[in-house]
């Protein structure tokens, strides 16, 4: 039995910690909008936040998740209401749509630590892959967030 | 103003505004359950929309989505006809069972080729005329007046002379029992709402995690699957040591196919993990011998032959024989892999006499045929729940996975959802063909050109389908023997050669690798002559007005000719049509120091005719471009021992954020009639364009993809 904090709520699962957080969530959890791409670290469609920083679920176990603060898409809002949300819907980022749980927490992890990311920082933070190629999309809506959070 | 000069004002300041969207900015919740059916036979006014008290209006989409927007622009073009409220507009897939049991009622349900709009706008748009005609006849019957005296506007119908009004929603009931005779349907400069950029109506499903894949079904009761293939493709299964997993965790079922081996278990990571640990044994034959070189030696010993006869115009051989000067060129291009984001998976539970398969598929009236095929159950008792899918660029057309996810649900006797994991799903197969072709040109001695030849010898996708097939695949040599230039006298010849790889559809197909040997050479040929790429390709495009407006466009918005670009730094430019649509582009590329490749812009200039929705069509061109650069820059399927070296995105490498260039897109029409397609003419483009401007840079021309084999250095 291990207990992990997701989306502000407590799960006690019966799972063997080496199981790797994202097939916990997706399978364990049933929280689906977290996406299983490569099962090792490269795409960043399994991204979710522990203690803020953006985190390749595929990639780590359930045994190395105890005691972090996790959050999914499903627990980034409760109304798709959250800023980088709503700059995604602003510029229409999504083609199919597979990767974009994972670019969104990318977005949001860099956004709380540079308010008006560079277009290197930019560049440096946002490695996950989108085949679909939305990747000008993206880097507009980082910057609509960054300039409405910079006038307000 | 009367109603159609205010809508006529209202299109015309929107598009000045470059994209405002005012009412049309509210966004419509899709559905992130898209088989489910959200509406009661009672509302509906055909097997393609309904009507609902509420105002709601439920359009059925027969093509699938996989981010091509055909969600949205579908939709758009009914409503247009409607003159529906767009708010109002909610979609659905059309059920494939429906298109079974009624006749095919949604006519093509296939999601290939980039033609979503070109084959179906005009049934769409009668289907939209028919509804709007029958509403306007409701609401005179209610009035007792004369249809002729009423009309439909955004979502009502009024009467003229009076100032009665009745909603969509309130006459519908009424409509579903009318009909009317046959109805005229709108031209381009008749619309209100299509040519508008529309944001898609599947966008906040996404970006909250609710959109439902294949791979996010939950059905009660289900246990989880993956397969292991053979290594080599097309190897049998010798045998197996179960006893090293038998006491794996959550193991349920180990199932022996043909050339692959499933494990069942209660969880997708338990399966794996026995997936991992079992020894399988396999006997490869002589596949185990062939490597990317002896392919590559095979397809050029093949080149030296003669091939099939395509074309031919005037006597090739004393044209040659009496050119001053020729120069011969060859080109090769690797197998690639798809590579989706979303791996191949589908969730089969098969009953006494019913099929349940929820996937993502490009042709699920398909993939139920061959869920008849392996269950043996009529396709009327086949339930296919189409998902969104996770990407598809071709590979979700195929029937692989569709056959062992039932075969599978069949043996387990419980729902099942299988996985491919990212290695198996890029180790399968189902690649863009390999080819390898030759060139030749001659010119006279003022360095006219006097005749063309060309040889490709290519894996035939359709030989793979069926290994009867002798003939020429016409997706092999598309964008070759069908160019658009006036050469003086030219041969175009072809041989199909397959390995033991197997192919499939991918993204633009043949023009993927065609449209990058051809366009590079023509810019051989550009040098040879002593011209400029651009005015060289005028020269020889005089009968094509459309390509020399998008050639003339191309040049004026790209900066061609400018000469202050930095050391390393050049252009290169490719035009190409494809799937109906001409695409030109100019690509900026440098050449860093350490041997680098980096393209700065990308200008595309494109010609598909009419525009459904500017937006999607924009998002399609930026996503063929990346999709296209991450081909020529990185993609290769390396042969080894008859294995793929390539397997996962460490060292399958894609184009990421920070190699991701500035597109700047720009729009031609060419013909009002035209209406070409968008998702796949933007991909073969980029690679010539790259090697070109590479060419300017470096003097070295890139014969064989991808770009990064080669060491590059500046001149």
């Amino acid at each position: 039995m291990i207990s992990l904090d997701i989306n502000g709520r407590t799960f006690v699962i019966d799972v063997d910690p080496d199981t790797p957080l994202l097939w916990v969530i997706r399978d364990n959890l049933n929280m689906t909008g977290t996406k299983y791409g490569c099962g090792i670290g490269q795409c960043g469609a399994c991204t979710v936040l522990m203690n803020g920083h953006p985190v390749r679920s595929c990639a780590t176990t359930a045994g190395q998740s105890i005691n972090y603060d996790i959050v999914t898409i499903e627990g980034l809002s409760k109304d798709a209401s959250h800023p980088v949300q709503q700059a995604w819907v602003e510029e229409d980022v999504p083609q199919c749509g597979y990767c974009q749980s994972g670019q969104i927490l990318a977005a949001v992890a860099l956004l709380s630590d540079k308010s008006n990311p560079s277009d290197d920082e930019i560049d440096a933070a946002m490695t996950n892959i989108c085949r679909c190629g939305t990747y000008s999309r993206i880097r507009r809506a980082i910057r609509k967030v960054a300039i409405e959070r910079g006038q307000s | 103003m009367n109603e159609l000069s205010r809508r006529k004002f209202l299109k015309a300041s929107l598009s000045s505004a470059g994209g405002l969207m005012l009412s049309f900015s509210l966004p419509v919740l899709a559905r992130t359950r898209p088989w489910e059916q959200m509406t009661s036979p009672a509302s509906e006014l055909s097997a393609w929309l309904t009507i609902d008290p509420d105002e709601s209006i439920v359009i059925r989409v027969a093509q699938a989505e996989m981010g091509q927007g055909v969600m949205t622009s579908l939709p758009m073009i009914l409503a247009e006809e409607l003159e529906a409220d767009w708010r109002n507009v909610k979609v659905e897939y059309a059920d494939v069972n429906r298109q079974i049991m009624e006749d095919r009622v949604y006519g093509r349900m296939q999601t290939a080729g980039s033609n979503a709009v070109e084959a179906s706008r005009e049934v769409l748009q009668k289907v939209g005329a028919e509804a709007r005609e029958r509403l306007i006849k409701a609401a005179a019957e209610v009035w007792v007046v004369r249809p002729d005296e009423c009309y439909a506007d955004y979502g009502r119908v009024y009467h003229r002379g009076s100032d009665r009004s009745l909603s969509f929603g309130e006459v519908a009931p009424q409509a579903t029992k009318v009909s009317v005779a046959s109805v005229k349907i709108k031209g381009p400069d008749e619309f209100n709402f299509l040519g508008l950029p529309t944001k898609r109506l599947d966008v906040p499903a996404k970006v909250d995690g609710t959109a439902i894949y294949s791979m996010d079904v939950r059905v009660p009761d289900m246990v989880y699957a993956t397969v292991i293939h053979s290594p080599v493709s097309g190897g049998e299964l010798r045998g197996m040591r179960i006893n090293a997993v038998r006491h794996s965790p959550g193991l349920i079922k180990i199932i022996k196919m043909e050339s692959a081996v499933a494990v069942v278990a209660e969880t997708f990571w338990q399966a794996k993990k026995a997936a991992d640990a079992l020894p399988v044994f396999w006997d490869f034959g002589d596949a185990e011998k062939v490597f990317t070189d002896t392919i590559k030696r095979t397809f050029f010993e093949e080149l030296a032959e003669s091939g099939e006869l395509i074309s031919r115009k005037g006597e090739i051989v004393p044209l040659m024989d009496a050119a001053e000067r020729t120069i011969e060129s060859d080109y090769y291009a690797p197998y690639l892999a798809h590579a989706q984001m979303e791996p191949l998976n589908a969730t089969v539970h098969v009953q006494e006499n019913r099929v349940d398969i929820w996937v993502g598929h490009q042709n699920p009236e398909y993939a139920v045929e061959v869920v008849s095929d392996v269950s043996g159950i009529a396709v009327e008792n086949i339930y296919l729940h189409n998902c969104y899918l996770g990407g598809g660029f071709g590979r979700r057309s195929h029937s692989d996975f569709i056959r062992e996810a039932t075969r599978i649900a069949m043996d387990v006797g419980r729902p099942v959802q299988m996985i491919w994991s990212r290695e198996e799903d890029m180790r399968a197969g189902g690649y863009r063909p390999t080819s390898a072709m030759r060139f030749k040109a001659g010119f006279d001695l003022s360095k006219n050109l006097v005749a063309v030849t060309n040889h490709s010898v290519t894996h035939s996708i359709r030989r793979d389908m069926d290994d009867t097939f002798d003939g020429i695949d016409p997706s092999s040599i598309e964008g070759l023997h069908n160019h658009p230039y006036q050469f003086p006298a030219w041969e175009f010849s072809h041989t199909g050669k397959n390995t033991h790889m197997t192919t499939w559809w991918w993204r633009s197909d043949g023009s993927s690798i065609n449209a990058w040997a051809m366009e590079c050479f023509v810019d051989e040929l550009a040098l040879a002559a002593d011209q400029d790429p651009i005015v060289y390709r005028r020269r020889l495009l005089q009968k094509r007005p459309d390509f020399l407006e998008v050639l003339d466009l191309l040049e004026q918005v790209s900066g061609w000719g400018k000469t202050d670009l930095p050391r390393g730094t050049a252009m290169g430019v490719a035009i190409h049509e494809s799937f109906g649509t001409i695409c030109g582009q100019v690509a900026e590329v440098t050449v860093e120091p350490a041997g680098t490749v980096r393209v700065n812009k990308v200008t595309a200039v494109v010609d598909c005719g009419n525009l459904v929705n500017p937006m999607t069509a924009e998002e399609q061109i930026e996503g063929g471009i990346v999709f296209g650069l991450t081909a020529a820059l990185y993609g290769k399927m390396t042969v080894e021992n008859g294995r793929i070296l390539e397997d996962n995105f460490d060292t399958y490498e894609v184009l990421r954020m920070a190699d991701t260039p500035v597109i700047d897109i720009h729009w031609a029409n060419s013909g009002a009639g035209k209406w070409g397609g968008l998702g796949e003419p933007a991909t073969p483009v980029i690679a010539p364009a790259v090697c070109n401007a590479i060419y300017r840079v470096t003097g070295r021309r890139i014969r064989s993809l991808p770009i990064k084999d080669y060491y590059l250095q500046a001149i």
